[in-house]
Order: structure tokens, then sequence, then C-alpha cells
């Protein structure tokens, strides 16, 4: 299609897509109205960026509700020390591209008292480099809202959560004391101190994530395509041996296969998936017909029964 | 901060719409449905709702893993797991064996997806129910056969039916405990389908089902019903209809102005009825000043017109004072403007709702205070509205709405976008009530006229007084008399004398 506007074009690189169908448009539709309305009724918005495939939808969508202005708040990365390497460069390269403002964040206790995931476990390291750097970071921007990428559909505490899912001083969440949340009409008053995290991606399914991904030409981190890559198998996961921190363990040894990964954490702690999925038409094939969830590769989420909601009640996203 | 140039070159005013083409590929054609189950407690709408996650294929291997793991010893006799606790996921939920708060879930079968929110049947978690409601197409109500209607299904429909819940589907779970009786599903039916009349719901399908069995959920039980040759459950939710587009004409809510750089100025919102295009004339609400649409303004595309639901930036051809909270309405079809209006509500915190006290009202990006008087309750078991001074928590009352400054409605029956409003307690922020207009008052300096009544504002003292009167008891079908503090009974005399 010929583009008579060079400013469309610049605006408009994906001019040529078909519209999006009816299910994504409702979904895209709420998110912005999410966004609008916390961008207007707080002070001090901040969107956690976590540099996966929702982190990246979340950003996308973050751009088209406030077009043609900029974002109008910072994005904050708790970086925990242990990303993947592509992961940190991806984040960069959309700082750049689309003139984010950047704020990242890594607890200083983790260096001082070298806090690593294979030394003190998953849950403390988690508990440290994750909740407590989060709630360092949220306190120190006096942010007042800060907007999640978080699905209902990923795990069963997260299914409880409102849209406005309001915070104490401190961070915590109550789930049995939540505040009702009808139609879109959001309650966004709190005092001082209390903050509220807002989720514009509550009802997208993971599916919904790619098939909006492909429609939207989304960029996304290279990891979720297949790849030879080195890997190392762990308590039943497959960890990515590419950084040097990494040690083997007596009886372990490097090996090369093609995977990929569904989901991106921390690299320890986040298994890969055997795969030949190197589009994203394959990767939404593989999807329909998966047996497994998409958490299943998250060391985090089995810690104990119910891991997730504690980690969230103490103020991790 | 100031936005890069090309930002604003894009929206020169030469910038025209590209064509749109045939989509590709569509996998849906439809929105999902969106729909609540409900009903007392134990009548198994976890069950209900994991039986329909377990046989659409949406439980996962390593969930039905940790399912079986967490449900050791809970097993039923099908060997199946305990479906509640893929539900109730919060640990509270699963110590009590109860839901305590809305879960939504998503799943689909090849002709549609769902959303459905499981939502609480506890009396004392109501606002969670009426949380549920107020975005649902369709109800599922879960009765137990062997008990029947209980107060707790006409609580569940009554709210689902003010909340503008047309479609009903009555599920009589657990008919396998009552050896599948016939006479016993249709007598349940039949006791519903009056019930859902007197609400004035007419799309009712009543199912008999075995959440456990998995009877009539997703595959029929034809073997254990041969006497049922209606629909499945499954079928009904495929068939059912998404919300019906709203009639009244162009709603934008202005949720907040974009000023990138001085060339530039759109109003930012969600379109909330009727629709727009470039040329359309506009009025802008509350100050009634009128202007042009010249663009609607997308990331995508500059594009030729918007309809109900589409987030947009609005440019206008004139500088006007618009701000967060005004209305962009169509200029032949308004909504109704004034200081006092009648709703309906849905108390949902234990303080209730207490009369003449300052609420904020928020109703889609506009809030401001408001002052509520209670005027009767629904009595759930007769259906009745009696007289009532407060509501308190989780009654559905009638209230009066008294502004300081200019409201904007529509009527929620016309449009549930501008009809619905939420009530914010100011002492603890916390949202209090849900409420849905149903009528502008006309006033009178203090006094309000509404059809035949008249409401009077008078000191608590003189209110009691008066109302104690024979001339009142025989005025009570015409007067409404409101307690009010002295100070604010001079100021409403004053204003009357003016």
């Amino acid at each position: 299609m010929p583009h008579t506007h060079p400013e469309t074009e610049l605006h408009n690189p994906q001019s040529t897509k078909p519209p999006l169908d009816p299910h994504l448009k409702a979904l895209e539709n709420e998110a912005i109205h999410i966004f609008r309305e916390v961008a207007a009724e707080f002070e001090r918005p901040v969107m956690l960026y976590s540099i996966g495939k929702d982190s990246s939808v979340l950003l996308h969508l973050a751009r088209k509700a406030f077009y043609p202005g900029r974002v109008p708040f910072p994005l904050l990365h708790v970086d925990t020390g242990w990303k993947f390497r592509e992961m940190i460069a991806f984040r960069d390269a959309m700082v750049e591209k689309y003139d984010l403002d950047l704020v990242v964040h890594t607890n200083p206790r983790g260096a001082a008292e070298n806090i690593t995931p294979f030394t003190h476990g998953s849950a403390l390291y988690t508990d440290i480099m994750k909740t407590e750097a989060l709630r360092q970071a949220l306190d120190a921007g006096q942010y007042d809202a800060a907007f999640g990428g978080a699905r209902r559909d990923e795990e069963a505490s997260r299914a409880k959560e409102r849209i406005y899912s309001f915070r104490t001083p401190d961070h915590r969440w109550d789930p049995r004391n939540q505040r009702p949340e009808l139609w879109n009409l959001y309650n966004g008053m709190i005092r001082r101190g209390e903050s509220v995290r807002a989720f514009p991606l509550s009802n997208w399914t993971e599916v919904d994530i790619w098939r909006y991904i492909q429609a939207e030409e989304i960029p996304i981190v290279p990891l979720y395509f297949a790849e030879k890559r080195p890997i190392v198998e762990r308590d039943g996961m497959m960890i990515l041996a590419e950084d040097p921190r990494l040690e083997l363990l007596p009886g372990e040894a490097k090996r090369e296969e093609v995977i990929r990964f569904r989901t991106l954490g921390c690299f320890p702690l986040t298994g890969a998936i055997r795969s030949s999925a190197t589009t994203l038409d394959d990767i939404i094939s593989e999807l329909e017909t998966a047996t497994v969830s998409e958490r299943q590769g998250r060391a985090i989420d089995r810690d104990q029964a119910g891991s997730m909601e504690k980690k969230k009640r103490e103020g991790y996203f | 901060m100031t936005a890069p140039a090309v930002a604003n070159a894009a929206l020169d005013e030469t910038a025209v719409a590209l064509p749109s083409q045939e989509p590709a590929r569509v996998a849906r054609d439809s929105r999902p449905l969106r729909l609540i189950t409900c009903g007392s407690v134990d009548d198994g709408k976890s069950t209900l709702i994991g039986r329909l996650l377990w046989d659409t294929k949406a439980v996962k291997e390593d969930q039905a893993a940790s399912l079986q793991r967490d449900s050791s010893g809970k097993q039923n006799d099908l060997g199946l797991p305990d479906f509640a606790l893929l539900l109730d996921g919060l640990q509270a939920e699963r110590e009590q064996g109860i839901t305590i708060d809305v879960a939504y879930r998503y799943f689909s079968t090849d002709k549609r997806s769902f959303i459905v929110a499981d939502t609480p049947g506890h009396e004392q978690y109501t606002r969670n129910m009426a949380t549920g409601a107020s975005t649902a197409d369709l109800a599922v109500l879960l009765v137990d056969a062997r008990v029947g209607l209980l107060e707790q299904t006409r609580r569940h429909a009554t709210i689902a039916t003010l909340m503008g819940i047309r479609q009903f589907v009555l599920a009589v779970n657990k008919v396998d405990l009552t050896n599948y009786d016939r006479s016993r599903f249709e007598q349940i039916s039949h006791e519903f389908k009056e019930l859902a009349l007197s609400l004035g719901v007419r799309q009712v399908t009543a199912i008999p089902v075995s959440a456990l069995k998995g009877e009539n959920v997703v595959y029929d039980g034809r073997t254990s019903m041969p006497w049922y040759d209606g629909p499945t459950l499954i079928q009904v939710l495929e068939l059912a209809t998404t919300r019906s587009a709203q009639t009244v004409g162009f709603r934008l809510p202005v949720q907040r102005v974009s000023r990138p750089g001085e060339s530039f100025r759109g109003y930012q919102g969600t379109v909330a009825g009727g629709s727009v295009k470039p040329g359309d004339s506009v009025v802008i609400l509350p100050s009634g000043m009128v202007a042009n649409v010249t663009k609607i303004v997308t990331f995508d595309l500059v594009r030729n017109a918007a309809v109900a639901g589409d987030a947009i930036t609005l440019v206008l051809d004139r500088q006007v004072d618009v701000s967060r909270g005004d209305m962009i309405v169509a200029i032949d079809s308004q909504p109704m403007t004034g200081l006092a209006f009648d709703a309906q509500l849905v108390a949902l915190q234990p303080e209730g709702i207490q009369p003449g006290k300052r609420y904020w009202l928020k109703s889609g990006s506009r809030r401001q205070r408001v002052q509520v008087q209670p005027v009767s309750q629904l009595e759930l078991k007769s259906g009745k509205w009696n007289h009532a001074d407060e509501l308190p928590m989780n009654a559905i009352g009638k209230v009066h709405l008294t502004f300081d400054e200019q409201a904007i409605f529509d009527t929620y029956e016309q449009n549930r976008t501008t009809g619905a409003f939420i009530l914010i307690d100011p002492d603890t922020n916390n949202t209090v009530a849900g409420g849905m207009i149903t009528a502008r008052r006309a006033t009178i300096g203090g006094i309000h006229a509404e059809e035949h009544r008249v409401i009077m504002s008078l000191p608590a003292d003189l209110a009691d007084q008066l109302m104690a009167t024979e001339i009142f008891a025989n005025r009570r079908e015409d007067v409404d008399i409101r307690r009010v503090n002295a100070a604010k009974a001079i100021e409403v005399i004053d204003a009357i004398d003016d």
C-alpha cells in the first residue's frame, strides 16, 4: 500500500495490517481506558517493566493510550542482576527507540550480602531481590500508582486481583478485603503513602498476548523463539548455560538443545521448553495444543502451595 | 518535557484514513461472553466452573497434577480432583472451603471464548457478587435440587436484574442426588420462572445438572435423564448474546486532555454510547458549549468514525474549555443534567448508606460530591419496596441524590455506562455502593417536585413532628419529608424566598 504522507509512515509502521479482530480490539480498548484513568487520577504513576512479553504488550498499549503525546510516566525495572543478558540489551534498545524514561533499581543488600539464587534458594532470593527491591524502588520514587502486566489467567491468586489493587503504605495486599470494583468505574482515592497497583492486562490470556503481539508486530526478546542454545538440566528444569556465574554441580554437563522460553524471569529460575517454534505462527499453534501451563517453568511458584499469594501479600507483584 | 516534533507533524490537517482491508485471519468473530455464576453457599458453583474448565480442556496437566496433590483425601468417588480448588485460589478460601472473592476465569470452545466471574455465595460477600454482575452479559444461577430456591437465589437474581442482566440460566445442580427426579426439577424451574418474570426477565433456560458428574454441563446427561431434551449449559452459553448496543446518542466522558505540544489539543476517553465522525456537531457538558469534531485520532490511524467501546482522542474545531469530568455528547441527543436524581443502589460495606451523608460519586470520569437520601429498601421475600431511612450492608434501595453542581447522566436503562455510578466514602475512601440512575428529579429552589410527589427538607425535630401528624399520614403518597439540620433548612428556605 502506498504511503502518501511521510508522517503517516513514521507513525503507522503497521498501516497495512488488517484491523484487529473484535476480541483483541475490546481488550485493547479496555487497557487504554485503564492507562488513561490512572494517568489522570494519580500524581506519580510508574510502569513496572520486566522486559517479558506481557511487558512488551503493556508498553505498546501505553504508547497507544497517550499518543500523540509521550508516555507520561517512567518505566521501572527491578533488576535482580540475574536476568538473561538478552533481556537487558532489549530493554535498553526499547528505551532508546521509544524515548522512554527508565528507572533501574537493584536491592543494594543483594550485592552487599552476595545473595544469589544458588546460595540462598529461590524463596529467600525472590523475597530480597524482587519483593524487597520493588518496595524500595516504589518508596524511593514515591509512586502512588504502579502499572503491572499481571494477567488473571496466570495463577489462582492473580485470578482474584482487581484491576485497581489497593496497597497499604507498607505495600500489603489484603485479598480478603478488596474494594468492590463495579463496571469500569475504578476507585482511585487513596491517602498519602497508600498506593494502587493497576493491571491493564487483567482480562488477557496467554494466547491473547501472543495473538496481539503478532497482529501489532510488537518487538519481543528473541529468547521467546526457538534456537540451539547451551543448557544444563537441574531440578527437572532446563536452565540456560550462558552466564559464567552458573557453576556446574557434580554430575552436571552442558549440552546444546533447540529450546525457547515461554516465560522470562531470572535465568537460574526459569526453565526452557523444547520447541521448534521459530515464528509467531509456530508459537501460537504450539500454545493452542500445549498441555502444560505457562508458569510450569517458574521455580518460584513451586516453593509451597499458595506461594504466589504469600509473596503478593508481602508486596510482590 | 517536550514532545517530539514528528508527533505533531503526523497530525497534519491533510492526514487521511487509510482504507481498511478485509481481515486476513480472524480466529474469533465475536467478543467473549461475560457471565457470572451465583447461588447460595454449597450449591456447587466452584465445582460447576471447575467442570466447565476441565471439560473444555482449559486445565493444563501441571495444574491438574497440583490439583490432584492439593485435593488428596478429598477426591470424590469418580476419581476426579476437588474442582473447587481450581477456583478458590486464596489460602483462606481453601482453609474454610468457601469462596470469598470473585475469581475471573477464561476458557473457550471452538465457537466462542468466555470470561466467567465466579462469585461468592455468602451474604457477607454480596459486594463481590455485585462486582461480578456489573460487567456480565448472562447469569448462571445455581440451585441445589434437594433444597430449592433460597433467599440468596432471590437476592442474586434481583441484583443481576438491577445490574441489567437479561439472560438467566437456572442450573438445578446435584440432580444425581435426587435420583434425577424430573418433577422436582420442573417444580424448581417453575418457581424460578415466576420469580424471573416478577423481575421482568423473560429469557430463562432451566437445566438439570450434575456438576460433579459433568452431566448437561459440556456433555449431555441423556443416559441418566432421558426426560430432558433441552440444551447443555455450554450450548446455551455459546448462543447467548453480548450486551445490547447503547440506544442513546454519542457520549464521550473526557478522561484527560492531551496537549503534547502547542499545535495539538485532543480529548481522550472511551466512547460510552453512540458513534461519532468528523464533521459532527457536539455539545460539551456541563458548560453547554457547542463545537464540531474535526478529527478522531488513534495511534494507528486518523479514523473515519468511532463507536461505543473505542478508546479515542477527539479534536474539535475551536478552542473550548474542556477538562476531565466533562462529557462531549451528540447535539441532537443529550443526556440529562441537573442537581437531583433518583437511583437504585446496592450497599456494599458494613456501615451501610447513611441518610444525608455526603459521599463522593464517580460516574464515567466525573467525580463530585453528593448527598444521599435513602427512600426505600427492597424486601427480597415479597419483592416489596418498604420505606427506609437508611440502608444496611447488602441492601438494595431506592435513593435520592442531591448534588452541589450539575450532574450528567442517562438512565441506566438507556446506557449502562453513563447511567451507572459508584459511591466512595470520604472518610475511608472505600467504595460503599454501586448505583444505577432511574430518573432526573426536577428542582424548584429547595423543594424538588417529582411527578406528583413533593420533597420537603426540614429540621429533624420538625420533620418528626410533621410526620407524626394525621395530615401527613393522609399525604404520604404525595409528600416526602427529608430530615436535615437547622442550618441546611434555613439555607433551603432562603433559596425559596429568593
